[in-house]
């Protein structure tokens, strides 16, 4: 049994379906990649995992429990989700990067913070920058540490290198790398070419359907 | 006392003051004359109803029917206040919930304190100035949720993303709409005396009461004030945001 199932899962937002009748499994520690055109409903299967939607049919279980029976913002810790584009709140780096300490309600470790931002090439310093000051390779970069802080047991990554330059491209995806080699398993959506070509799992998505 | 010089003939030569308004709208296309009218007509009839109506409560000094007025208050009040939000998964308990406990709890206070007596013609007048208030900020606070709330949709879905449980996604935007809605009254404060001569002192003074124990009047009304907006605003406020959240935990669609 798959650590991520999905069991004929489908959505539909109004009239319009997005997702149909999708069936899949993910083991523990694997590294998933998902492609696929425009509009094909790939971000939307990540929230669903993720739980910021649910499913108009079918379900989804986490660990062999159904996701409905966990409680939602502890689910939403171990499967845990990175947004296309994310925004950072409030002032400052630190402001972001305090929260996930602040869900759990543990004091802010910023020796641990260190480390992260060291693996995303930023210096300690970078935790009073302003948001407003950041370029969007630094927002994604801090966004995805974000996620990390806390390592989720699931990460879901939404097109996260779309839009970096080559240079921050290259820090989010060995970072990437390095969360998917501390056992996370990871789902990735991507139209990325060498991504695509970089993965070791790879499902396509056309309309609202996984190709087999 | 002074004499009061307010009369039927003076009232329609005051009527002058409409037409003003409603010249305004005519010549700049504003499209409010139907609704000026309206709103005068509303006015004439309930000011003049409920003239009457408190004429006949003061007159009979009944616990039970001033109670039953001071409720009739706040359920209008919160009617109003209640429509003003435009989030539509609203419910109206919770704004009654808000203005009760807003008005009731102040006026026990100042009832405890000896500044009123349980008597129709303090208890009712008080009650209308405290439940008005409220309903102001209460309105005031669903508005600015409903705007921070489509404004700042991406950061709250990031932040239940990460885990954070709905009261930590959207306690800034909380925080902004009852600062929002207590702003007004703490401006009002500060400009009082400088800018206004607010409604209750006014009156006092018209009635032929000394300015300078009009004041204390006055100063009891704004403790009162700052008290019922306060309270109005944070019991609405909390109730009304798990409003933009599912069962699950997740951020409604607006329509």
């Amino acid at each position: 049994m798959g650590i991520i199932e999905l069991q004929n899962v489908s959505y539909a937002d109004g009239d319009q379906t997005i997702i149909h009748h999708v069936d899949l499994s993910v083991s523990a520690g694997d590294s998933l990649t998902i492609s696929g055109p425009s509009g094909c409903g790939k971000s939307t299967l990540l929230k669903l995992i993720a739980s910021l939607i649910s499913p108009t049919s079918g379900t989804i279980s986490f660990n062999g429990k159904n996701q409905t029976a966990y409680d939602y913002p502890t689910y939403r810790q171990q499967v845990s989700y990175c947004f296309q584009q994310p925004t950072l709140f409030d002032n400052s780096v630190r402001d972001n990067l305090k929260l996930p300490f602040q869900i759990r309600s543990v004091p802010f470790d910023e020796a641990r913070i260190g480390a992260l931002l060291e693996l995303v090439d930023l210096p300690l310093t970078f935790l009073d920058k302003k948001v407003i000051d950041l370029s969007g390779g630094e927002k994604q970069r801090i966004a995805l540490i974000r996620n990390l802080v806390f390592p989720p047991q699931v990460l879901l990554l939404d097109e996260v290198t779309v839009g970096l330059d080559t240079r921050s491209k290259t820090i989010v995806q060995a970072l990437i790398k390095n969360v998917q080699e501390q056992t996370t398993t990871v789902i990735q959506v991507t139209h990325d070419e060498t991504e695509i070509a970089a993965a070791t799992h790879l499902i396509e998505m056309r309309q609202g359907a996984l190709q087999k | 006392m002074n004499q009061l010089l307010v009369n039927n003939v003076t009232l329609v030569f005051a009527f002058a003051l409409v037409l003003v308004a409603m010249l305004i709208s005519y010549r700049e296309k504003l499209g409010l004359n139907k609704d000026i009218l309206l709103s005068i007509l509303r006015a004439i009839i309930q000011l003049t109803l409920i003239g009457y109506v408190l004429k006949y409560i003061f007159k009979i000094n009944n616990v039970f029917l001033t109670i039953l007025m001071c409720l009739f208050i706040i359920f209008n009040a919160a009617w109003n206040a209640y429509k003003r939000n435009p989030n539509t998964n609203r419910n109206y308990w919770e704004t009654f919930a808000a203005l009760f406990v807003s008005t009731t709890v102040t006026l026990g206070i100042i009832m405890l304190t000896g500044s009123l007596k349980f008597i129709p013609s303090q208890v009712i007048p008080i009650t209308g100035m405290i439940a008005s208030n409220s309903m102001v900020a209460v309105g005031l606070c669903y508005r600015n949720l409903q705007s921070q709330f489509r404004d700042q949709r991406q950061q709250i879905l990031e932040k239940l993303a990460l885990g954070a449980p709905i009261k930590l996604a959207a306690i800034t935007i909380l925080r902004e709409s009852i600062k929002t809605a207590m702003q007004p009254t703490i401006d009002s404060a500060k400009t009082m005396g400088l800018v206004s001569l607010p409604g209750m002192m006014s009156g006092l003074i018209f009635a032929g009461v000394d300015p300078v124990s009009a004041i204390r009047y006055q100063i009891l009304v704004t403790f009162m004030l700052l008290s019922t907006t306060s309270l109005g605003a944070i019991i609405a406020g909390y109730l009304a945001y798990r409003r933009y959240f599912n069962k699950r935990q997740q951020l409604l669609t607006q329509e």
